[in-house]
């Protein structure tokens, strides 16, 4: 329970950041500390130098025009309160209200759970179903990847050693949108066994631009395109084909087969749920 | 036994008074184990086998031994001149029971995933556990066996070669006819249950420090135990330190469970370290080494038969346990299935009785006490069962229950015991009218008609426990070891003060706060007048400590006996200063009345104290022990009812109210019974709902943290609906039963029967705890085809 021993520097700006990064193999960049601290303590990740980006000023949510910019710091609390997200993206002020519980949600960032990659936490999808944008710093200036391009693998994301996450950015649902979060755990606290997050606008009696992301169900978040067609077509029920394309992990809290069950299930309650809006 | 006046009730006993202990927890100003730090203090840093079975080869470790922070390290064969005896195991239930050989420090072979190989010392506790890993080990991997029964089938591997067997024992009861009336039932059901393991987790983990004078040969050992005296007793035994050289303090323990309940490897390794440097040594458990270290609970294989007439009346019980010891014995572990063996019936009335238990070894962290021990085993079994009858029969869980009630008390049970005192209807009334019984069978008819997927069930556990351990010659007579006895010891002091001594050791259910409500109410001095001192074998000599829901129903009748003595010589020496015979004088809480004037307690106790005027033949002081050895068991009982909602679709049970009528005899103090109530639902809750630890088959712990163990918290639960009828025990004079364990034993059996009450129509009647998700929509999968 006592990590095994690491240098530790405080970066005192993004710059500083980078360069600390690139003077190690292994480093590891501290924001929250909510998912890399449990690592260390169990010795399953051994870095030799931790870069704590705790002090960098990137802790805000801003009105960018069409979209809403979070800076990389902000703790999930602040993205769950925060009124502009309330007003023009609820799906992600909610969704980062059931991150973990009130502690968790104090300390751990949305730069940290982006850039940490793990596919059974629930940020990750909301930004990929938002189709958001995430603005990433490294030795050559700032590049920016959208949701889609972002997510590699389990614990792997665009992200490159010597890099940070700095701005993520979710567009406004602007019009008549549609919305639902739905995170299936056995305890209020736990990861979500599955998950899914469901956006849409409404059209002509239906819906159109339907985006439906999943927890949890691979080894990245993933888009359940085929429920997303049956959503848009107006299918009597738009979660039989949710877990297509999918290859969820067997554990203790649910079997493979399991989780595409519940897929299944989620996707067609969140649909529901989303249209009774 | 005297005739002593009863407790009055409202004054100081059964107030609600705020506990004393809670200022200084809440503060941060306990005294935890893990918070002591003494100059030259070394850490103990434990390599642990990754194998679940496996010969050691080699143990190497001069690597360690090279860290610039390392003081000392030892195999366990470098470290076995220590051991003067294995640790403890002081219940062996029968003459063939086998006993292996319990090493602190494996030697040859590693029995278990987290079986202790080597050790270290370090100057800091980082270093220790660097050094851990820098020991070299071989391992020679051996076949793996987990499941108790699968370790009884021939050829299974053995966890100790030298029995030829992984059985450790098998122990059974049989009264009255029960092949006669088996043959003769009309109806018999046949049902087998899974206990599922559990892992405790007290909120403080397991702490160790020691301090030696090594010129004396004393040593003082902090533990966060439940029983400092039995670690006294028997850690002698293991390191060979005289009795009188040794003592133990238990300092604020945060809770135990059963878990603390113990003496463990790592309290005499401590102590050997100790002796070998010469210095202060300090070990502390993180959560996930207490996860393969501290003792596990449950894990049974339960078969349960009851033949019954086609009316319902259950004529016969029969049941089979085959229970995990895993891979050793600790301080009970072969005992505790057997704690449930007498109330395998419950709280029914049956002609004939049979009972077989068979402990197994397997390569698992071994069982032991977790809260209810045996109990919760015994209630699940025949409460499940017994709903089982009535779906069988087509009756309501209800009738049943009340055609087979025991009615008439004291009830000599066909088991062989004797419950002290009940009305079991009556706490049944409560249950059902708080539930509104009937309104939720008719919303459970109208969801069914609608074709709701969210199906509601109801749930009852009507049950009766034994606890309040335990009249020593019954514990004899099963072969533990230790008698159940508890000593309490009032020295009023001079200055209008009194100080308890009691036995029995506190880890969190405030012993200080009732304590001294009864020495309120027998003796009339404040709450905050009275000290109660406890856990520290230097201060209170004697004692049987805490566990089985004894304290008050045995520390506590200790204590109102003291009271009563302090009463009788306080009487002689009030007499003499009135100058009147002590027949004129009357004592009521803590004023002696005579004639014509009167005079307190502490005016006695200062007459005492200066012994300037006292009568012939009276001591000087006024200080009285009483060593109480119960007659019986005290047989808490109660009607506990769960409503569940299932979705159909996932598997996800809801538990939507929880109604809890509990009869514990007199209540001392509400707030603490309360508390006792709600953190045993909530255990009890969580084996239904959430909690097991699972084994591979190779042995590895899957469930090895918290995030893969299911601790649930409070987001998970309804808010607790809690009730109570009152029924004084007979045994004791203030009526006292235990409460400890209540929770956790009847609430198992109440969430599974709402949920297979509420899927029974879907065709699940067999559905094991715990009822995740996935194991109910499996279920119901099942069915489906």
């Amino acid at each position: 329970m006592i990590p095994a021993p690491f240098d530790y520097e405080v970066a005192e700006s993004v710059d500083n950041a980078i360069e600390l990064l690139g003077t190690r193999e292994e480093t590891k960049v501290l924001a929250g500390g909510h998912s890399l601290l449990p690592l260390l303590r169990l010795r399953l990740t051994r870095p030799s130098l931790l870069v704590d980006v705790g002090r960098l000023d990137l802790s805000y949510v801003r009105d960018a025009g069409d979209s809403i910019a979070i800076g990389a710091l902000t703790r999930h609390h602040d993205v769950a309160t925060a009124p502009l997200l309330q007003e023009h993206n609820p799906l992600m002020s909610f969704a980062a209200g059931l991150i973990g519980d009130p502690q968790v949600r104090h300390r751990g960032t949305i730069g940290g759970s982006l850039a940490h990659g793990d596919p059974a936490s629930d940020l990750p999808a909301v930004v990929l179903a938002l189709d958001g944008e995430i603005d990433i710093a490294g030795p050559n200036g700032v590049r920016t990847v959208r949701a889609a391009e972002f997510f590699r693998g389990v614990f792997e994301t665009a992200v490159g050693p010597q890099e940070l996450v700095t701005e993520v950015r979710v567009p406004k649902l602007i019009g008549d949108h549609v919305w639902s979060y739905l995170k299936f755990r056995h305890r209020a606290q736990d990861w979500a066994t599955v998950g899914v997050a469901a956006v849409a606008r409404r059209s002509n009696g239906g819906v159109a631009d339907a985006a439906i992301a999943l927890v949890n169900m691979g080894a990245t978040p993933l888009r359940a395109g085929a429920a997303e067609a049956a959503w848009i077509a107006g299918a009597a029920d738009p979660g039989v084909e949710a877990d297509a394309k999918t290859e969820p992990p067997s554990d203790t809290n649910g079997s493979a087969d399991y989780r595409r069950h519940l897929a299944r299930v989620l996707v067609r309650r969140a649909v529901e749920e989303a249209e009774a809006r | 036994m005297s005739a002593p006046t009863e407790v009055e009730v409202g004054r100081a006993i059964g107030a609600r008074v705020e506990r004393k202990e809670d200022q200084k927890l809440l503060q941060g100003q306990a005294e935890w184990v893990d918070n002591m730090h003494v100059p030259g203090m070394v850490y103990l840093g434990i390599v642990r086998s990754p194998y679940a079975h496996a010969r050691i080869t080699k143990v190497d470790v001069t690597p360690a031994l090279a860290h610039a922070d390392v003081v000392g390290a030892w195999s366990g064969a470098d470290i076995a001149d220590e051991w003067q005896g294995s640790l403890p195991c002081a219940w062996l239930p029968t003459e063939d029971t086998n006993a292996p050989e319990h090493k602190p420090v494996a030697v040859d072979k590693a029995r278990y995933a987290g079986d202790a190989v080597a050790v270290i010392a370090a100057t800091s506790r980082g270093a220790a556990e660097d050094a851990a890993e820098l020991v070299e080990v071989e391992y020679e991997p051996l076949p793996v066996v987990v499941d108790p029964e699968a370790a009884l089938a021939d050829g299974a591997p053995l966890v100790h070669e030298e029995f030829g067997t992984n059985r450790c024992y098998t122990w059974t009861l049989e009264e009255g006819e029960i092949d006669r009336l088996f043959a003769e039932a009309d109806v018999t059901v046949s049902e087998r249950y899974r206990q599922n393991r559990l892992i405790p987790n007290a909120i403080e983990p397991r702490a160790v420090f020691v301090t030696a004078i090594p010129a004396n040969g004393e040593f003082t050992l902090w533990s966060t135990t439940q029983v400092p005296h039995i670690a006294r007793v028997t850690l002698s035994g293991v390191t060979g330190i005289p009795e009188a050289k040794l003592r133990v303090i238990a300092p604020d323990v945060g809770g135990g469970f059963g878990s603390k309940l113990n003496v463990y490897a790592e309290e005499a390794l401590a102590l050997a370290v100790a002796r070998m440097l010469g210095r202060p040594v300090k070990w502390t458990e993180t959560r996930s080494e207490g996860y393969l270290s501290t003792i596990h609970g449950r894990d049974q294989v339960q078969e349960i038969e009851l033949a019954a007439t086609s009316e319902g009346k259950i004529l016969a019980v029969r049941t089979k346990l085959t229970a995990s010891m895993g891979a050793y014995l600790q301080l009970v572990t072969p005992g505790i299935p057997l704690l449930g063996a007498w109330l395998y019936a419950g709280c029914y009335d049956v002609q004939g009785y049979s009972f077989e238990c068979t402990g197994v070894f397997t390569n698992t962290v071994p069982t032991d006490a977790y809260r209810g021990a045996g109990r919760p085993e015994a209630t699940y079994a025949i409460e499940r069962a017994v709903d089982a009858l009535a779906r069988k029969l087509g009756m309501d869980p209800v009738e049943i229950r009340r055609l087979n009630f025991i009615r008439e008390f004291p009830a000599a049970i066909k088991a062989g015991l004797t419950i002290d005192s009940g009305d079991y209807d009556a706490s049944l009334d409560v249950a059902l009218e708080q539930a509104g019984y009937e309104s939720v069978r008719a919303e459970q008819r109208a969801r069914r008609t609608a074709g709701d997927p969210k199906r509601l069930g109801i749930g009852l556990s009507t049950y009766v426990e034994m606890c309040g351990l335990a009249p020593s010659n019954i514990l004899g007579a099963i072969r533990y070891s230790g008698g159940g006895w508890e000593a309490a010891t009032i020295r009023c002091l001079p200055t209008g003060t009194v100080q308890v001594l009691t036995g029995s050791t506190p880890h969190g259910q405030g012993h200080e706060t009732s304590w001294s409500q009864i020495v309120s109410d027998r003796l009339g001095y404040e709450i905050d007048e009275v000290e109660v001192l406890h856990g520290d074998t230097a201060v209170v000599p004697l004692g049987m400590d805490t566990y089985g829901s004894r304290s008050l129903a045995v520390g506590g009748v200790a204590l109102y006996y003291a009271a009563d003595r302090i009463a009788e010589k306080g009487k002689k020496i009030a007499a003499h200063l009135m100058e009147v015979d002590e027949a004129q004088v009357d004592h009521v809480r803590g004023t002696f009345h005579g004639p014509e004037t009167s005079i307190t307690l502490k005016e006695v106790a200062f007459a005492a104290w200066t012994a300037h005027n006292l009568p012939d033949g009276v001591q000087p002081g006024l200080e009285e022990t009483y060593v109480y050895d119960p007659p019986n068991f005290s047989w808490p009982a109660g009607a506990h009812v769960a409503i569940v909602e299932v979705d159909t679709e996932t598997g996800a049970v809801e538990l939507l109210r929880y109604i809890a009528v509990d009869d514990v005899g007199t209540i001392v103090n509400p707030i603490i019974v309360e508390g006792q109530i709600h953190g045993g639902l909530a255990q009890g809750v969580a084996q239904a709902l959430y909690e097991e630890a699972i084994y591979d088959e190779d042995g590895n712990l899957l469930t090895g943290n918290m995030v893969s163990y299911l601790v649930p918290s409070a987001a998970e639960f309804p808010r607790w609906e809690l009730h109570h009828t009152e029924t004084p025990s007979p045994t004791n004079p203030m009526g006292v039963k235990g409460v400890g364990e209540t929770g956790a034993i009847a609430s198992p059996p109440a969430v599974m029967n709402a949920i297979v009450d509420a899927l029974a129509e879907d065709g699940i009647t067999d559905l094991d705890m715990p009822a995740t998700p996935e194991r109910v929509w499996r279920a119901l999968e099942e069915a489906r085809r």
